[in-house]
């Protein structure tokens, strides 16, 4: 048996055994939805039309319904794409990486981290989807066989490295969550009163009963995608930077940027899972398991992150002087100083600064300050991605090149209604799925939890 | 000969790792446990061999290695070599680092699908598949201990045997 000091914070508080943690994360599934659910699922259904309007006009009438011009020939499409997968990389680091270094703390909130980031990825997957102008010649990038000669696709291209980089990251994220998912859904199939739900849990569950030789094999599997899944998701971001790091444009060709995007990725991620758990912990009274232990925890891990991207903007400018390249030079300077400065020190401000007010403990414990930090990041790192791609573009090697980019209402319907994209599988997920890992939170059920340490308290006493 | 088994369902995780000794000592033969969640050492306790997974997992990775770098070869170097921006493709050990990101999606494509469609293949786990539920509240908090018996006097002892030992009821 497992001992913990009681000197550690409780990671499951009130008293908890193993059957309140059942009835706690099947309640929301077994028992209605409240107003607030269904005013926000309205919303995110709206959203969601309108992201339908937008992309069809868009596939309908073509390309040119967008503010994209000669010289500007990425913006908001690449800037939302790199924004959602990005985001989707905290679900990966609390699920594989914490797990691999055992913080037991990724316990209450890795369902819901690993939830956003299938759902994430579907929507920058759709980006990517929507900026080839025509979807119906999506398979071009895939090496199959065509009937343009014996023309391959070049695999010493980073676009081609980002198909196989972002599939591989989806398609392993998706079993890592449903395997975890598996012994839950058994739970919920064993509760089930209507009809319905059995029918549909029991095929959800795969059959599942718990047995040792079972359990044996999930604990084995977890580990191993947990340790496949860690490289996996720094390779996804690296290879996403390489987009641009492997061009020719001033502002792009850069070295640092693999470890910059991945440190912006996990920023931006964890600031995601603070703005979505913070609501999620309160609408379905999950604050005994998402406590403020695990908020503090992740804002840690945002300010460390935050830390290592504001070393990596003041590294880029130092480099762009330090290299002598006059082209190089520029494009950092008409960052800063040109046109669109307003989005570069929107930027530093929310990405730079704001992160730094976790340094005080009282801020980190705060919901109310996490709340508005993690909506300040989620910003500075739309901004970021805006920055890199459209300031580096829109001033091009010859002066009568020189363009502003804006964007149209299609654009901005299609990131709007990206977010309805994102929100109503993720409603649905709060609904029918058990939003917390309830038999893995019960192995810690017995070292880790108030009830546990309440108890090693009162044996200590004797 | 017919086998049966005799079941015992415990409603505390301690009292059943205290209590899996105490049958073995006896000659019982435990054949499965259920259980809502991973017990630590149960699998020590039970005897149960080393799951073979994590080198299936290996296997199925250095296939993938090799089929991308069998793919890769075939068609940027034999096929239909391309010269871009002066960057020829003619042989494979020189395109090597461009291949990498490659090579590693793949192998870590095929180690976790591999993986993961064998571990449902083995534990049958598919969807439509019927659980053989013996107690509804087996995944929630309660521990069923299942032992092989012959005979229905064997069956009562270990009944008694688990019940001395703290289960709830058996059956």
């Amino acid at each position: 048996m497992h001992y913990e000091s009681e000197l550690r914070e409780p990671l499951i508080l009130g008293d908890k055994g193993y059957h309140e943690i059942t009835e706690d994360v099947c309640r929301p599934i077994e028992g209605k939805a409240n107003k607030y659910w269904w005013a926000a699922f309205t919303l995110a259904c709206m959203a969601l039309l309108w992201w339908i309007i937008s992309v069809s006009y868009t596939l309908g009438t073509g390309l040119g319904v967008w503010g994209l011009n000669k010289t500007v020939g990425w913006a908001w499409d690449i800037t939302n794409f790199v924004w959602w997968v990005g985001i989707g990389h905290a679900g990966t680091l609390i699920s594989a990486i914490l797990l691999l270094f055992r913080q037991k703390w990724r316990l209450s909130i890795n369902r819901s981290a690993e939830a956003m980031t299938i759902f994430a990825v579907i929507c920058a997957a759709s980006f990517i989807v929507s900026h080839m102008g025509r979807p119906w010649v999506a398979y071009w990038p895939l090496p199959l066989p065509n009937q343009f000669g014996s023309l391959w696709v070049n695999f010493n291209s980073p676009l081609v490295w980002d198909v196989f980089a972002i599939s591989t990251y989806f398609s392993v994220s998706l079993v890592f969550w449903y395997t975890g998912l598996i012994p839950d859904f058994a739970v919920v199939r064993d509760r089930a009163k209507t009809k319905g739900a059995k029918f549909w849990y029991t095929i959800l569950s795969f059959g599942w009963t718990g047995t040792a030789k079972n359990w044996q094999r999930f604990e084995e599997v977890s580990l191993v995608l947990a340790g496949l899944s860690t490289p996996l998701v720094l390779s996804v971001h690296s290879v996403v930077s390489m987009d641009f790091a492997t061009s020719l444009v001033p502002g792009w060709h850069t070295t640092i940027f693999p470890p910059y995007f991945v440190a912006g990725a996990i920023f931006s991620g964890f600031a995601m899972v603070q703005t979505l758990l913070i609501i999620t912990r309160k609408v379905l009274n999950l604050e005994n398991y998402i406590t403020i232990y695990h908020i503090d925890m992740m804002n840690r891990i945002i300010l460390i992150t935050g830390s290592i991207v504001g070393v990596a903007y003041i590294t880029e400018f130092f480099i762009a002087w330090y290299s002598g390249v006059e082209y190089e030079q520029y494009a950092f300077i008409n960052r800063a100083t040109g046109p669109y400065w307003w989005a570069y020190w929107s930027m530093m401000t929310c990405n730079v600064i704001t992160p730094q007010l976790f340094w005080s403990a009282k801020l980190r414990t705060s919901l109310f300050a996490t709340f508005f930090i993690s909506i300040f990041v989620n910003i500075g790192m739309w901004f970021e991605r805006f920055v890199i791609i459209v300031t580096s573009l829109h001033r091009d090697y010859v002066p009568s090149s020189w363009t502003m980019y804006s964007p149209t209402w299609v654009e901005v319907g299609i990131f709007i209604g990206s977010l309805g994209l994102f929100f109503v599988p993720f409603l649905l997920f709060t609904r029918f799925f058990p939003v917390i890992a309830m038999s893995e939170l019960k192995t810690i059920v017995k070292s880790s939890s108030s009830q546990a340490k309440k108890k090693g308290a009162h044996h200590h006493e004797h | 000969m017919s086998t049966k088994i005799a079941y015992g369902i415990f409603d505390d995780d301690d009292v059943v790792m205290h209590a899996i000794p105490k049958l073995q000592e006896k000659k019982f033969k435990l054949v499965d446990f259920i259980s809502p969640n991973t017990i630590n050492g149960l699998d020590h306790a039970m005897f149960l061999k080393r799951t073979r997974i994590s080198k299936e997992a290996f296997m199925y990775g250095i296939t993938g290695t090799s089929l991308a770098l069998l793919m890769m070869w075939y068609m940027n170097i034999w096929d239909w070599p391309m010269d871009i921006g002066g960057k020829p493709s003619f042989a494979l050990y020189k395109n090597l680092p461009a291949f990498i990101p490659v090579t590693f999606e793949s192998t870590v494509l095929c180690a976790a699908h591999g993986m993961v469609i064998t571990f449902y293949l083995r534990s049958k786990l598919l969807p439509g598949v019927e659980p053989h539920v013996i107690d509804v509240r087996a995944t929630d908090d309660r521990f069923v201990m299942a032992i092989e018996v012959k005979t229905d006097a064997d069956k009562d002892a270990a009944h008694s045997a688990m019940k001395a030992l703290g289960a709830m009821y058996v059956k």
